[in-house]
């Protein structure tokens, strides 16, 4: 037990062992989904008869999931960029300026995660369609990438809001004096201390882009990425055990660049304050370092 | 689940229209306009179908009548699979009609869409092996205005009643253990996920509770509609879920959590195949059901590739192989022969194929009209009730 | 060696060029400031909070009954209908109910956990816990849902297991029970991140004083801990309840009854009835907003 730790014995004890009871119950079923690719029948009963990779030729054989698959890439990569650059120049903005109405920048990015995925589908959907009799815009893959851009911008700009903070200042005004212009300054300066943090930005809204399929339901037409695929062939029988495969290399696909991420931000707190849907940067942040004058 | 008042009302106020004047539907090409030859593919074909109606070897290898097709016309298929008559409905509507190329409709979507103009009339000339289809399918009310055909036809059968071998003993031989409030089955019954399923509820009543006078089970009055939503709000407690996908039936009935039920040919073949312990029968009350038929947008983007599709699966060799791997019964009588030929006498007994008269047995899916068609006048209830009092079945559960 | 010969030479061509763009941008921060936040505000007012709007005007519209297109008739009927129907009603005040019910069980599950690595765990396993609670928050939550699916069936690992310690087995697939575990399952991490970071804040000093005034670790825990950790609940809360209140997958993959969220979904793709899952998809916005209102009343932002 670490040092600091000033509550009873028993509690100490009591909350180690509740923690691993929720570890265990969030990761079990993880598990299951990758043990379950391996299943060499079509049945989904347990105990399994054995363990085969039959199946992952099978689906590395089936055209269409190659098909989902390059869909999903090319939709996270271009919500990934938008995010990106709509991301760190409102990072920049809201950390740079004062103005009139700055907390509702923040407020704002995070709506379309904090209202029901459902509402933001909807909402969407109905501006494609009117788009769509006015200037005759289709579903496909780009309003997938503006879907999914809208809700990927908060995670980017939460990652490098954080890291402006951490950021000194006087690094900024010792380039000035050194003689640097604001574009070399951005460039050899600002750009640096922010990189690892849009690398992790963009490596979390990649993987946000990547499973999303609540939002994509309503925004892709008849295009197919990987988990509406996946939601599609849920509805045949026969399909099933290749669907336990796609679904394992998935959620391996979706964790690998959010560890990445993590190890990116360690310093800074990791993710636990800059990722999905918690804005604890601003008050841990400004806490710790005030502002900017 | 689907309950879609509003949109309704027009689907049958139009169809009310087209009853009583009997005239040819709007937007559909009719006599000169129809097409006299088929020209050449376009290279691709949307359609949308029930499971298991386009095969391409992706369930089994050996089973694959679309890899073929698309070698021969150069035709590539892409099928979006639906669940309900309503949805397929929906989708023949997206982008102006020009997403999807053609669908197979049930009787209960195809007036809808044959009223709306969504469909086109469909030259059977051009159709060779139209010709062997049973008597009966021909020209039937569901696909056929005034000689005009709006479609072909192409599968048929009933909504069996499916139970588990093991659990389920002595074998049934009515729909009872579905319905009773006391079924030892409670909890574990499967049930249909479509207003359409409230005509089975007046299929039980037609034969349990004679004194309501039901008679056809798509023409309800006010009274007899209300006993039977009585009858299945009666039923939910029993229900382990409605079903709409497939899965949804056969992952409950081979994990044990479902065990007797309404179902598809196309699921009690699948646990067949899978070796799981279940048998399926018409019972004595009789059985609603299904012809489906192909049908064309009459804004198809591919119209040639539709034509070459709706040829190649009239022909008696692929409705044979439609036949013995959904379990649906073929319409053309020639692909019965094939049937008996690689099955033998189940084709007669389980498919009752080429058989007039057991085709007559079933009440065939159609759209519930407030027009009774006999003596009641307009007293009956139209679909759009119908999806409205679903929705109160589907919410009290 | 003078000093001019320490000073660059005079820039030309392009570098000319950056330093006069930068000057003008030095001399004119609000011009800075409309280029740095112009594309995201446009982006977010544009598309996304026109669709919302959009979405709120197209609740007055109706339907076409023939053709299924949207007809701009401005009326209240399909709020009317909402009301009117008695299993609207039946359907809001369920998915409200299990939403409250997931809410409850995330906080309840997530305290321990968040408290075990916030006050007790060393650093090194707080490093660890935290990544392991951040870990599920990014994976597929399809693959998530259709891995419960498996489970809770009836020949899933859960009732085999408990065959295994002979407790018979439960009839858990495809029920209200196996939704409230999956929803609970699914926002879990959500909940638990704000609740670690309010009870990280709390300083080590408040507990020791009421310990020295004589309280055990219960009431502490009861009067000084929880209070103080409400706001970062109630921000782990929302998520919990805004997920589940709109959610119309799992309902269908593991549930047997309607939601709001399958309710719209079916609207949408099957009845073409957009007008009319426009209205019903306002009452979770209505839900979601009140929640907002009640947790900015109790501070909750202040711990987002």
């Amino acid at each position: 037990m670490s040092q600091r730790a000033i509550e009873p014995r028993g509690v100490q004890v009591g909350m180690r062992v509740l923690t691993v009871l929720v570890l265990a119950f969030l990761y079990i079923p993880l598990f299951l989904i990758v043990l379950y690719a391996f299943n060499p029948a079509r049945s989904q009963s347990w105990p399994l008869p054995g363990l085969s990779t039959r199946w992952f030729v099978a689906t590395w054989n089936n055209q269409e999931v190659r098909t989902a698959l390059v869909t999903s890439i090319k939709a996270g990569l271009g919500a990934t960029t938008i995010a990106l650059i709509l991301g760190s120049l409102a990072a920049f903005a809201v950390h740079r300026f004062k103005f009139f109405g700055r907390e509702t920048v923040s407020f704002l990015l995070i709506l379309p995660l904090a209202l029901p995925g459902i509402v933001t589908g909807m909402a969407l959907n109905s501006t494609i369609n009117l788009g769509g009799q006015l200037i005759g815009i289709t579903f496909s893959l780009w309003t997938i990438i503006i879907g999914h851009a809208t809700f990927c911008v908060v995670v980017v700009y939460n990652n490098v809001v954080a890291r402006l903070r951490r950021t000194s200042t006087s690094l900024i005004e010792a380039s000035y004096d050194l003689g640097a212009d604001g574009f070399q300054t951005f460039r050899y300066v600002i750009l640096p201390s922010i990189s690892t943090a849009l690398m992790a930005g963009g490596l979390l809204a990649f993987a946000l882009s990547f499973d999303e399929i609540i939002v994509t339901n309503f925004t892709s037409g008849s295009e197919i990425t990987l988990p509406k695929w996946i939601f599609n062939n849920l509805r045949l029988p026969n399909q099933r055990p290749v669907v336990n495969v796609v679904a394992s290399i998935l959620l391996v696909a979706s964790l690998v660049p959010v560890y990445i991420a993590q190890r990116l931000t360690q310093e800074g707190g990791g993710l636990v304050t800059a990722g999905r849907g918690t804005m604890l940067a601003q008050t841990e942040d400004a806490l710790e370092h005030p502002a900017t004058p | 689940m689907k309950r879609y008042h509003v949109n309704a009302i027009a689907a049958v106020g139009a169809l009310v229209v087209l009853a009583s004047c009997g005239s040819t539907a709007n937007n559909a090409q009719s006599g000169s306009n129809l097409p006299q030859t088929i020209g050449k593919g376009e290279g691709a074909l949307n359609l949308v179908a029930w499971t298991g109606y386009v095969e391409s070897g992706k369930t089994d290898p050996k089973v694959d009548w679309v890899t073929p097709f698309q070698t021969q016309t150069g035709c590539t298929i892409n099928v979006k699979f639906a669940d309900t008559s309503d949805e397929m409905v929906t989708l023949m509507r997206q982008g102006g009609g020009t997403q999807w190329d053609g669908v197979s409709a049930s009787g209960d979507a195809t007036n809808r869409l044959i009223a709306h103009g969504d469909v086109a009339e469909v030259n059977v000339n051009l159709i060779p092996d139209f010709k062997d289809v049973i008597q009966s399918l021909q020209s039937p009310r569901h696909n056929t205005i005034n000689g005009h055909h709006y479609g072909v036809p192409y599968m048929y059968g009933p909504n069996v009643l499916m139970y588990n071998t093991n659990v389920v003993k002595p074998a049934p031989t009515s729909w009872a253990p579905t319905w009773d409030a006391n079924s030892p089955y409670k909890g574990k019954v499967a049930a249909y996920d479509s207003p359409i399923f409230i005509a089975d509820a007046a299929l039980y009543l037609k034969t349990h509770n004679k004194s309501l006078g039901i008679s056809d089970v798509y023409e309800l009055t006010s009274n007899q509609l209300d006993a039977a939503i009585t009858l299945l709000k009666q039923q939910a407690p029993l229900i382990k879920k409605y079903w709409a996908a497939t899965t949804d039936e056969t992952d409950p009935f081979s994990s044990g959590d479902m065990v007797i039920g309404t179902a598809w040919p196309y699921q009690v073949s699948f646990l067949k195949s899978e070796n799981k312990p279940v048998a399926a029968l018409v019972p004595s009350e009789g059985a609603t059901g299904w012809a489906d038929t192909w049908m064309m947008s009459s804004h198809a983007q591919h119209p040639n590739c539709m034509y070459l599709w709706m040829k190649w699966t009239e022909t008696a060799a692929v409705q044979d192989q439609v036949a013995e791997f959904y379990g649906a019964t073929p319409s053309n009588a020639k692909a019965c022969d094939l049937l008996k030929q690689h099955i033998g006498a189940s084709a007669d007994t389980d498919y009752h194929c080429g058989d007039n008269g057991f085709l007559k047995n079933i009440a065939l899916w159609k759209t519930p009209l407030q027009q009774c068609g006999d003596s009641r006048g307009n007293t009956c209830t139209d679909y759009t009730v119908w999806q409205q009092r679903w929705q109160e079945v589907r919410g009290t559960k | 060696m003078g000093a001019e010969r320490l000073m660059p030479p005079p820039p030309s061509g392009f570098r000319a060029l950056r330093h006069r763009v930068g000057a003008i941008l030095h001399r004119a921060p609000t011009a800075r400031l409309a280029l740095l936040l112009g594309p995201v505000l446009l982006w977010m007012v544009v598309i996304y909070l026109g669709s919302l709007a959009l979405l709120f005007v197209t609740s007055f519209w109706g339907q076409d009954p023939v053709s299924g297109a949207i007809v701009q008739n401005w009326n209240l009927d399909n709020y009317g209908f909402l009301i009117r129907e008695p299993v609207y009603r039946t359907i809001a005040i369920r998915t409200v109910g299990i939403a409250v019910a997931v809410t409850a069980t995330d906080v309840a599950l997530a305290i321990p956990i968040a408290y075990y690595a916030a006050r007790i765990a060393s650093p090194r396993v707080r490093t660890f816990l935290l990544l392991s609670m951040v870990l599920p928050l990014w994976s597929s939550y399809l693959v998530r849902v259709y891995a419960w699916r498996t489970i809770l069936s009836g020949d899933g690992v859960l009732n085999w297991s408990l065959h295994q310690v002979h407790l018979g087995s439960v009839n858990l697939g495809f029920s209200r029970w196996s939704l409230w575990i999956v929803f609970s399952y699914l926002w879990l991490p959500y909940v638990t991140l704000p609740v670690y970071a309010a009870l990280e804040r709390i300083p080590n000093s408040l507990i020791e004083a009421s310990t020295d005034l004589g309280a055990r670790w219960l009431t502490t825990f009861r009067r000084v801990i929880l209070p103080i950790a409400i706001p970062g609940i109630v921000a782990g809360s929302i998520f919990a309840f805004s997920l589940t209140i709109g959610d119309y997958i799992a309902p269908d993959l593991v549930g047997d009854t309607e939601f709001i969220g399958n309710v719209i979904y079916q609207s949408v793709g099957i009845a073409n009835n957009i007008p009319f899952a426009a209205a019903y998809a306002i009452v979770p916005a209505l839900v979601m907003a009140i929640y907002l209102l009640i947790a900015r009343q109790l501070k909750a932002f202040e711990a987002l």
